[in-house]
């Protein structure tokens, strides 16, 4: 009759209501947390004030199954039709599903992770579902539920009796506006290293660090990052939808967003804000809400090591779980990484002021750039700073949307291979599918010596390579591929 | 005297450095520690603890082809240039000589081991500080003029002009040893001491004919030395485009997208034909993404 969260697959809950003879008592069983036990409070007022009798006996209300946590006040309104029927009220309940909290005076309130309950209440065989009004666009996003979207307790009473049936909710239109806030490449004067390099993490899902001095644009590059990406997928989209529902971050993003969301959490961000946590059971951090999108960590020096450590499990397996004490959670966590930071501590290795770090400092921070995550990290670039002239000459730069027509074209080459992009794809899956030329095997082998390349730079150096003879229309890898791979491994300079 | 203990050696025993003897004030003993002695003659190369990528590579070279041409390299193991040139003379087989400023037995710098290691397999370190001795500041001047004596020529290859470099080099125009150094940019800070040493008086090194100009006696050893092959660069061949893009590169590091102006390529076209280039050996890279000619 209702729904519990356990990371974004649900556990639907069966809400029973018995009254035994005995003083006038009101319990709350089924490992419930505080704000549940405070529902009888709500239910309590809600049920008179909305103009009904709350039975004066000893009503026990479980939620069932007992052993899986439940925390929130979307039970609210599933106990109060419970507590209503149990009273002796005809109500038929026929494959129906409730959410929603109630406010004293018998309206109810909108809760948070509604779109992933309705889509675990669907799979779980409910046809039928009430929200508060609320929210009712949000549920409606799922197919396979009739949803109901009630202003009140007495409104879907009635609407229960057949007396004032309420009318099918529909699902909330996409907002235009978002697609509007992304930068453009166009934007951006020169930088034509830089954007090379975005255009191939785009369309192999690669990775990115970029490094450069302050100043020099590497947060707007990320920025117009996103807007390389082609659209999600409408499935896609509902499950990162899901993501941001179980937030309640309805202000965030819209439920419906075709865009590939961009999350950019401050290095001063905590561990669970970034990999998921909190109290009670975990709640999704930022790099599941950049799900299927693009995290962009500005500073990536700045953000304590542990973090950085944490990252680790989710780029390798896409997915993150926490664990707390009261259960293990999994949420998906399928991104790309795009980093920047300063080439040193000062910030201007390379530049023309001149570096003035010492070799200790520059070691140490090299240490923190390249440890815990330099394995996941495809390609790196580094973005000088601009001079005037290149930021006036007024020439043409090429603009996102033809960046991302190439994008398109090189994962439709991907998808016709198989379901993962190439930065997904691991060890002889790669080899196979890179299909290089003897050149290019040949000047694969020649880096290995003179540049020092470690097995799993190796590995690195074929899916770029793959990714650039994607973007070039090639069905071989060939040696300028190989080549400019190479270009953008991470080892540059160090 | 393949002997690997640190061991201590009065002035005059055997094996006693004799170009110790043209200091006014030679140290009356010396903590030897490794497996070749101070050899006659040998080349110092020195320099500032902070260095550009450049310098580095010159030093290492350096230090690579002395050691070919069975000199030894003297230096200090300090970070850096010193560390550099010394890594590089082991590299193909030469011996090298680190006179240190601490104890013999301390690394300094500890991120050195390794390198520490290989002196002591392929060459020796002296110091005239006791077993155990920390590495104080004002232990370093003086062990400078230790590695001024025991060398025929010093080749400065970077130093700014506070460098402790500078202090060996004046050691040895003192000890009548031949100085050289590496000239740089004059806008370059890092090169301020080297240039500065130039206008005093020494010679320029442009490469190793000029130490052998500078020093007759160097030949000797560099004709007969066990890696008596002089290394020849081998100049692959390259593409037209390959060779059109280099054209456009010079010794000073320039980045990528400065290179793709300057010759109409887009860039993708530059990273590959760079990447190209930098496996061909004609092209390094160098910290924040820029890219320089090597030859």
């Amino acid at each position: 009759m209702s729904c519990a969260t356990r990371g974004l697959a649900g556990v639907p809950v069966t809400i029973e209501a018995d009254v035994a003879n005995g003083l006038p008592n009101f319990t709350i069983v089924g490992l419930t947390d505080r704000a549940i036990q405070e529902a009888r409070e709500r239910v309590r007022a809600a049920v008179r004030n909305g103009g009904f009798d709350f039975p004066q006996r000893r009503l026990t209300v479980n939620l069932a199954p007992a052993e899986v946590p439940k925390e929130g006040s979307g039970f609210d309104l599933g106990i109060a039709i419970a507590v209503l029927r149990a009273g002796g009220m005809a109500i038929s309940l026929a494959g129906t599903a409730f959410l929603g909290e109630l406010a004293l005076d018998g309206g109810l309130r909108p809760v948070a992770g509604v779109l992933p309950m309705a889509r675990c209440l669907a799979r779980a065989g409910y046809c039928r579902l009430v929200v508060p009004s609320e929210n009712a666009g949000e549920a409606a996003l799922v197919d396979g539920v009739e949803v109901y979207g009630a202003p009140t307790l007495g409104a879907c009473v009635r609407h229960l009796e057949g007396s004032e049936p309420l009318p099918v909710a529909s699902a909330m239109a996409e907002p235009r506006a978002d697609t509007v806030s992304e930068a453009d490449l166009a934007d951006i004067r020169g930088q034509g290293q830089a954007k090379r390099a975005l255009e191939i993490a785009a369309a192999g899902g690669h990775n990115l660090l970029m490094t450069g001095p302050p100043g020099a644009g590497k947060t707007m590059l990320a920025q117009a990052f996103g807007s390389l990406l082609p659209d999600l997928e409408p499935d896609e989209a509902l499950e990162v939808g899901a993501i941001y529902s179980l937030r309640g971050a309805f202000r965030e993003r819209s439920f419906m967003a075709l865009r590939p969301p961009l999350r950019a959490p401050h290095h001063s961000v905590s561990r669970a804000g970034l990999v998921g946590g909190g109290s009670g059971l975990a709640q999704p951090g930022e790099i599941s809400l950049a799900h299927r999108g693009v995290l962009f960590l500005d500073e990536l020096c700045e953000f304590p090591r542990t973090h950085l450590e944490a990252l680790r499990q989710p780029l390798e397996e896409r997915k993150v779980t926490v664990v707390r004490a009261r259960g293990a959670v999994s949420y998906p966590a399928d991104f790309t990484l795009i980093a920047a930071a300063n080439p040193c501590p000062c910030g201007h290795l390379g530049d023309q002021r001149g570096c003035n770090c010492s070799p200790r400092q520059l070691a140490d921070y090299q240490s923190r750039l390249s440890g815990p995550i330099r394995d996941r990290i495809d390609l790196a670039v580094s973005v000088p700073r601009q001079h005037y002239h290149t930021l006036f000459d007024g020439s043409e730069e090429e603009s996102s949307a033809a960046v991302r027509s190439r994008v398109d074209s090189a994962r439709g080459r991907q998808r016709e291979r198989g379901r993962l992009l190439n930065a997904a794809l691991q060890g002889r899956r790669i080899l196979a599918d890179a299909r290089m030329s003897a050149a290019a095997t040949r000047l694969l082998g020649r880096s290995g010596e003179r540049l020092h390349l470690s097995a799993r730079a190796f590995y690195r150096v074929i899916r770029v390579a793959r990714t650039i003879a994607d973007l070039a229309g090639e069905d071989r890898v060939g040696e300028p591929a190989v080549a400019e791979a190479l270009r953008y491994r991470m080892e540059v300079g160090a | 005297m393949k002997s690997t203990d640190p061991r201590r050696l009065a002035a005059g025993a055997t094996g006693w450095p004799d170009r110790f003897a043209h200091l006014e004030q030679p140290p009356p003993w010396i903590w030897l520690w490794g497996t070749e002695a101070p050899m006659h003659p040998a080349v110092a190369v020195v320099g500032s603890r902070r260095a550009t990528a450049i310098g580095l590579e010159i030093a290492r070279t350096l230090g690579r082809d002395l050691g070919e041409a069975g000199i030894q390299v003297i230096s200090g193991m300090a970070r850096g240039i010193d560390a550099a040139a010394q890594r590089g003379a082991l590299e193909d087989g030469g011996t090298t000589v680190a006179v240190l400023g601490c104890g013999v037995d301390v690394c300094y710098p500890p991120e050195e081991a390794t390198l520490r290691d290989g002196i002591v397999a392929n060459g020796c370190l002296i110091s005239e500080e006791e077993r155990g001795a920390l590495p104080l500041p004002h232990q370093f001047p003086k062990r400078n003029r230790l590695i001024a004596a025991l060398a025929v020529a010093v080749v400065v290859v970077e130093a700014t002009l506070r460098s402790g470099a500078l202090s060996t080099a004046r050691w040895a125009a003192d000890l009548g040893r031949e100085v050289l150094a590496v000239p740089g940019s004059i806008r370059s800070s890092r090169s301020d001491g080297t240039n500065r040493l130039i206008r005093d008086g020494a010679r320029p090194f442009l490469g190793l004919d000029d130490l052998f100009d500078a020093v007759p006696e160097l030949v000797g050893p560099a004709a007969g030395g066990t890696g008596a092959r002089r290394r020849r660069r081998t100049v692959p061949r390259l593409s037209a485009e390959l060779e059109d893009l280099l054209g456009h590169l010079g010794p000073d590091p320039v980045h990528p997208d400065a290179v793709g102006a300057a010759c109409g390529l887009s860039a993708a076209a530059v990273a590959s034909s760079l990447g190209a280039l930098e496996l061909a050996g004609a092209v390094m890279s160098l910290p924040g993404g820029l890219v320089a000619r090597t030859f």
